[in-house]
Order: structure tokens, then sequence, then C-alpha cells
């Protein structure tokens, strides 16, 4: 019986596709963090000088800040002062200003990393900002964008040609001092994408950034801030990816989202950053903290993400619910094998009227990973008929994982309605033999219940990465793996 | 096509199939009969390749290939089919899904290329018309939510898309009321063909009015203690197995 448990282990167990590293000449900080490294950060990046304060700020407010140790994970104690917290490909010291400046090494990689950057191959219809350890490489179809008044670019960028735009909204969803991570991602955060979605507009294609960490002992701190104004809509994609490293490497991101009144945003994240060997070595550590706010009435936010990657994943993409009949939205998949640990799930605030939030949360655990979700679904007084729907189901396979569900709920408003469900459960050996039974390899018969676990989440993703995300799985739509 | 000789199975080291033999040609319909408990579902799961089945002694040959040796896909896609006594659900996967993995692979095993989106919907919808099926069910997940008897008409539904060489009804009457017995008769004769052999595995003569058997075999402890032609059923029905049983000791 155990016999097909194992099978079951083998198959997820896919290896890790995305493990190369590019070598590069790269110019990079030494170890250590303290006040001059995060001026030196400051001037590198050419800051006005208001975020130069701003860094400081966030950094005396890490100081006094402990690590966080809520979560249902355990962590070897982190070194911040072991981590170099700049690292750039020597290339991109100057900032190329066309594709054709950009080191060929570093188009090849992302090429090999199904993401194209030149002219020709690029995917039609989404425009991709490249960001490789602490600098953006590239971004395409700006000129296409900036036609209908979109701005989609690197922050740095945002910083030196919109600063007024930054400043007017960097840290009003996500504070210096939210929490430890955020602190130090305020300090030291050296790229990320700057999205600006004028009122009215719906962007015409899908946006997306895809984040590589490639250097070693350096850790990654994007800060991205999205903003659509009154009216606009846009569908936002993430992809993470970064080399086999035996030691572990810290990314500490930071997402902040703003939707004014009738604005929507969709995020969506496909995050496959290394998950350490199969004896739990290496591996990224990643702690993001990743917020929206819906400010505006019949304002909507939507998060989709699915989580194969990192050692450690730590993450609670969140929605404020300020403006009357805003909705939030979370779905996830989490799918943690060999010693991964995922603490993910979602915090759903209702401040405004009539505000509506729905949690759909996946966890597919094996080998000896373990699986939480931990979700907060808070109602202020002000929040008169607000509703929430949170299901969290897990799926386990075999019998040394664990899932585990934390859910908590504030209500200070008796007209809400809260309700959740959840369910715990594993393949079956009935249903594998069913489906052998059909023809299908175990590998194929796998994939699929698996894939149909997942359909609640998957449905929400783009089409592009609803496949990425499959193929991530160790699916293939046409069932062909093998 | 196939040939079961003297078949001995055990679960941990139960002996449940006690040495059966059984001769099926191509065409034929056997119905196996027997009281609850007898080892007809172990006698299917262990011809379907079932995971956790010990088969220390005996042989079967399933056409002239030793069907034992072989992985249970490899069992099904070789045109082995089991209709499970009680159908399972795969929630989010739905039906369509299903059938078109499920006939592919039979496709690919025998070197053929996959059916196009078009050519397999209309290939599908024909068979859901044959079985009276809203097309609605192709849509659902399968079985998630079915009636016992809409999981009973999925099955033949996938053994009409299949169109298996040997197929292996395990109580595919129970649960169906009067209409839906006579439609999935009425399927299950028209897949009826001088290649394609039938084991019928009833509790009920109803079944057998509408699919006439050419032999009905009794199993009873593990092993076939009687085997004959249609007019065995009727004699089972008014008399029970008790005779036979009897009869067997003695
Ligand atoms: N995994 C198992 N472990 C222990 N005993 C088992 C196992 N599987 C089957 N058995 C036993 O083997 C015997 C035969 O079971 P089987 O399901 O084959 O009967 P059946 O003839 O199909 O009965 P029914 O008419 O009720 O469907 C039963 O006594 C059953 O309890
Ligand atoms: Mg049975």
């Amino acid at each position: 019986m155990s016999a097909s448990s194992e099978n079951i282990n083998e198959l997820i167990g896919e290896k890790y596709k995305d493990g190369f590293v590019t070598e590069l000449e790269t110019d990079s900080f030494p170890p250590g963090l303290d006040e001059q490294i995060v001026r030196a950060l400051s001037a590198k990046k050419n800051d006005p000088e208001f975020m130069t304060e701003w860094r400081l700020d966030g950094y005396k407010q890490w100081l006094t800040m402990d690590n966080p140790d809520w979560a249902q994970l355990s962590i070897e104690p982190i070194d911040y002062q072991a981590i170099s917290y700049y690292s750039a490909p020597k290339s991109l010291e100057d900032g190329p200003k066309s594709l054709d400046e950009v080191d060929p090494q570093l188009l090849e990689t992302y090429k090999k990393l199904g993401i194209p950057l030149g002219e020709q191959e690029r995917l039609a219809g989404v425009a991709v900002d490249a960001v490789f350890d602490s600098v953006s490489v590239a971004t395409t179809f700006k000129d296409k964008l900036s036609e209908v008044g979109v701005i989609f670019c690197p922050i740095s960028e945002a910083l030196r040609d919109h600063p007024e735009l930054v400043k007017k909204y960097l840290g009003t969803v996500v504070p210096q001092g939210d929490n430890f991570f955020a602190a130090l991602n305020s300090a030291v955060f050296t790229d990320g994408s700057f999205v600006y979605i004028p009122k009215g507009v719906r962007c015409p294609m899908e946006l997306s950034t895809y984040f590589r960490i490639n250097a070693s002992n350096t850790g990654q701190f994007e800060r991205t801030l999205i903003i659509a104004d009154e009216g606009s809509y846009v569908s936002y994609l993430e992809g993470c990816t970064a080399p086999m490293r035996d030691e572990n490497q810290l990314h500490a991101a930071v997402v902040e989202l703003v939707a004014m009144e009738g604005a929507e945003i969709k995020y969506s994240t496909v995050q496959n950053w290394y998950p350490g060997d199969e004896n739990g070595v290496g591996g990224i550590y990643n702690f993001v903290t990743k917020r929206g706010e819906c400010r505006g009435a019949n304002s909507k936010i939507s998060w989709t993400q699915v989580e194969t990657g990192s050692a450690i994943t730590w993450k609670y993409p969140s929605c404020v619910l300020l403006g009357d009949n805003s909705v939030g939205e979370f779905y996830s998949v989490a799918v943690t094998n060999n010693y991964q640990q995922a603490d993910t799930g979602s915090k759903m605030i209702h401040i405004g009227k009539n505000s509506k939030s729905t949690i759909i949360a996946k966890g597919i655990s094996a080998g000896k990973s373990q699986s939480s979700y931990r979700g907060l679904v808070k109602v202020a007084k002000s929040a008169e008929n607000a509703r929430n729907y949170t299901q969290c189901d897990s799926l386990l396979m075999g019998d040394k994982c664990g899932a585990h569900t934390f859910p908590y709920v504030e209500v200070k408003q008796p007209s809400a309605q809260i309700e959740h469900e959840a369910s715990t459960s594993k393949i079956s050996e009935d249903q594998l033999f069913f489906c052998l039974q059909r023809g299908l390899s175990a590998d194929d018969a796998v994939s699929m219940i698996v894939n149909g676990f997942c359909k609640e989440v998957f449905k929400e993703l783009p089409m592009e990465f609803a496949v990425e995300a499959q193929a991530l799985l160790g699916i293939s739509l046409e069932g062909s793996v093998g | 096509m196939l040939k079961v000789e003297n078949l001995h199975a055990s679960v941990d080291d139960k002996e449940i199939i006690k040495g059966i033999s059984l001769y099926i040609k191509p065409g034929e319909v056997h119905a196996i009969m027997g009281p609850n408990g007898s080892g007809k579902s172990t006698l299917s799961n262990v011809l379907a390749g079932r995971d956790g089945y010990e088969t220390p002694e005996g042989e079967v040959l399933f056409n002239a290939k030793d069907l034992l040796e072989m992985a249970p896909e490899v069992r099904a896609q070789e045109g082995l089919f089991l209709a499970f006594q009680y159908p399972v659900e795969i929630p989010g996967v739905s039906n369509i899904y299903l059938l078109k993995a499920a006939l592919n692979a039979a496709r690919q095993a025998r070197g053929l290329d996959a059916l196009d989106a078009m050519d397999f919907l209309t290939y599908v919808k024909s068979k859901t018309k044959m079985l009276k099926m809203d097309e609605k069910f192709l849509y659902r997940s399968v079985n998630e939510g079915f009636s016992g008897g809409e999981k009973k008409r999925n099955e033949i539904l996938q053994m009409a898309v299949l169109e298996p060489k040997l197929c292996i009804l395990d109580e595919v009457d129970s649960g169906l009321d009067i209409d839906a017995l006579k439609i999935v008769s009425e399927g299950i004769n028209s897949l009826r063909s001088p290649e394609r052999s039938f084991v019928l595995i009833t509790h009920y003569q109803r079944l057998l009015d509408y699919i006439k058997p050419d032999f009905i075999h009794v199993l009873a402890d593990g092993k076939i203690v009687k085997s004959g032609g249609p007019e065995l059923a009727l004699e089972l029905e008014k008399e029970g197995y008790g005779w036979i049983e009897e009869a067997a000791k003695a």
C-alpha cells in the first residue's frame, strides 16, 4: 500500500530546473549592515534626498525590532551581518539605455528561464521588467504603455523620473516600521517595479516582473509599488527563480498596492525560488510583506499565488478594505516537499461598508514538509454588512508531512457574515487505482488529481501563468509528464 | 481472450481467491454470481492489477500475454476495462478531461495520434447520446455529487469511449432504476461484438434478462462452485445459493 505513497512522493519531487548560475563580473558590497552601508547603497541608486532619509528611518526602526517568531516555522538564526546588501552585474553599472547595450549573457539567462526580452521574441501582450539580483535588466513595451499614460519601470527609475508619485504613495500601505522584514527592506531595497495606471485607463497588456537571484551571499530586497488610479484596471504577474546553492539566501520583499475608487488590481505570483535539496540543505528564505489597500469605494484587489519554491515561506498577502463596497480576494496554492516549510495565508481587514472578501487557500504537502495556513479576518465597527468567505483545503502526500490551519477572526460589527470551511484529504489508493485502470500512468494520475485539487486557484491565473503553474507542479495539460 | 488457470489470491496472508479457472473467448458474455463476500470484486481487482494482492499460485493469460506481469495501466491500455462497484470521485477534474486523458493514453499505446479537440468532442457526444446522458455531465467533476445510478452510468460512458476488448462490470446494475437499467443494458448490448467479451458480476436476474449471457458461474468462498448456461440464473433466483453451497461441500 505504501508503495504508491512513495510513488507519489517521487513524482512530486520534480528536479529544480532553474538552478543554474550565470557567471558574470559583479559589483558587490562587502557583507554587513550599518548606517554607512545604507547611505552607500542610497548613493549607488542615485536616490533623491528624501529617499535616503526614508531608508535611514527604516534602518533605525529595524534596529529596535526582533525577528518574528510566531510563525509555525523552525528557522536557523539569520546573521544579517553576513549578507551583502548590494550586488549587480558590472555591465549594468551605467544603466544600459536599450537592449542592445545589455550583456548578451544576461539576455541568455532570461531566455533559458523562458522569459525572452529581445524585440522579436517578446511575449505578445505581456510587458516584462526583469530584475537580476539588485537591479533591473530591462523593461519591455515601455513606449507602447506610455502612449496610454501607463508608467511601468524599475522603481529606481521612477524615483528619478516621477519622484513626486513615489513620495506620495511609498510606505503608505506598508510603512517602514510595519514589521521586522519590512523595516529591513525599507532600509536596503534595491530594485523592483513601479506601476502607475492613470484614471480610467484599462492597462492594454499584462505587466510582469521576473525576479532572479544569481549572486551568492546576497539578499534580494525588492520593493514593488502599484497604483491604480480611479476607474483603472491592471493585471500584474510576478515570477521568481534562483540558482541551487548550499547556503540559504534571504529574500525580503515588500509589495504595496493602492486601488482608488472603482479601480481593480489583479496581482498574480508564481514563486519558484530554489527550495533546497532533498535533505533540506540550501534554499531561499522568502519573507515577504504584500499588502493592498482598496482606498476608494467599489475598488477591488485580488491576489493569486502559486508557491512551489523556497526553503521557508513567510507570506500573507493582505487587503485593507477601506472603501465602501470594496472587494478583496486571495487565491493560493502552496506546495511543499522534502524539508520545505511554508507559513502563508492572508489578512482581510474590513473597514468600508459592504466590503467583501474571499480567501481560497490550497496546501499540498509531501515529503517531510510542513505547511500552515494562517489567516486573519478583521471587521471594524464601521464595516456594516461586511462579508468574508474562507476555504482552506490541505492535500497530504505520504504520512511524514504536516498541514496546519490557524484562522483568526475579529469582528466588531454584528451585521458581518463570516464563513469558514476547512478540509484535509489524501490522494486515496482508490483514486490512484481508478486512474491507472483507465490507462493513465501513475505520474499523470497524480498530476491530474493535484491539478483538480487546485482548480479553483488556477482558474484565477492569466492563461500564460496558469500553464506555467501547472507545469511547475509537474503537470502538463496534455498529460505528457514522464 | 482471457484464460484464468487455478488462480489463488490473498490479502495480508488471507486467502480470498482459492483456485479459480475461467476461459473466455472473444464475443462471449460470462456472468458471475455469488453471495456477498464470496470474492467477486477481489477477482476483478486482481485481474485489473490493483496493488496489495498476492497471487502465489495460478496463471492468467490475456490475449496470450501474461496478465499478472503487466502494470495496471498497461492492462488498461491493452484493452482490459473494469467498471467499479463503487466508483470514486475526483474533485476538480472534469469528466471530459478524464475521458480525453484515458482515450489518448490508450491511443498512444497503440501508436495512434491523439484525437483533435473537435473530433474528440463529436466522438464523446455520440456516446453520451447513446447512453441518454445529459452533456452537462461531461463538464462536471468526475462522479462528484453524482447519484449512485449516475455514477454507474458514468462508468459505462467511460467504457463506451474506450471501447475495450474485455469489460469486467462489477455490479453495474446495483443502484440503477428500472429505466436506467434498460438504457445501460442497451448501451452494453450495443457494444457487444464478436471481438469484445464481457464479465458481468451481478446479484440479479433482471440484468441478465436484458443482456443474455453465454455462461453463468457461481462463486462461493473464493471458488467457482457451479457453471452453466443462462438457465442457471433462473434456478438461483428461485432457490438462492444454499443448495449450491451445500452441494459443493458434499
Ligand atoms: N483488503 C482486504 N483485507 C481483508 N479482507 C478483505 C480485503 N479485501 C477483501 N477482503 C475480504 O474478502 C472477501 C471477498 O470480498 P469481495 O469484495 O471480493 O466480495 P464480493 O463477492 O465482491 O461481495 P459483494 O457481493 O458484497 O460485493 C470479503 O470477506 C472481504 O471482507
Ligand atoms: Mg463486490
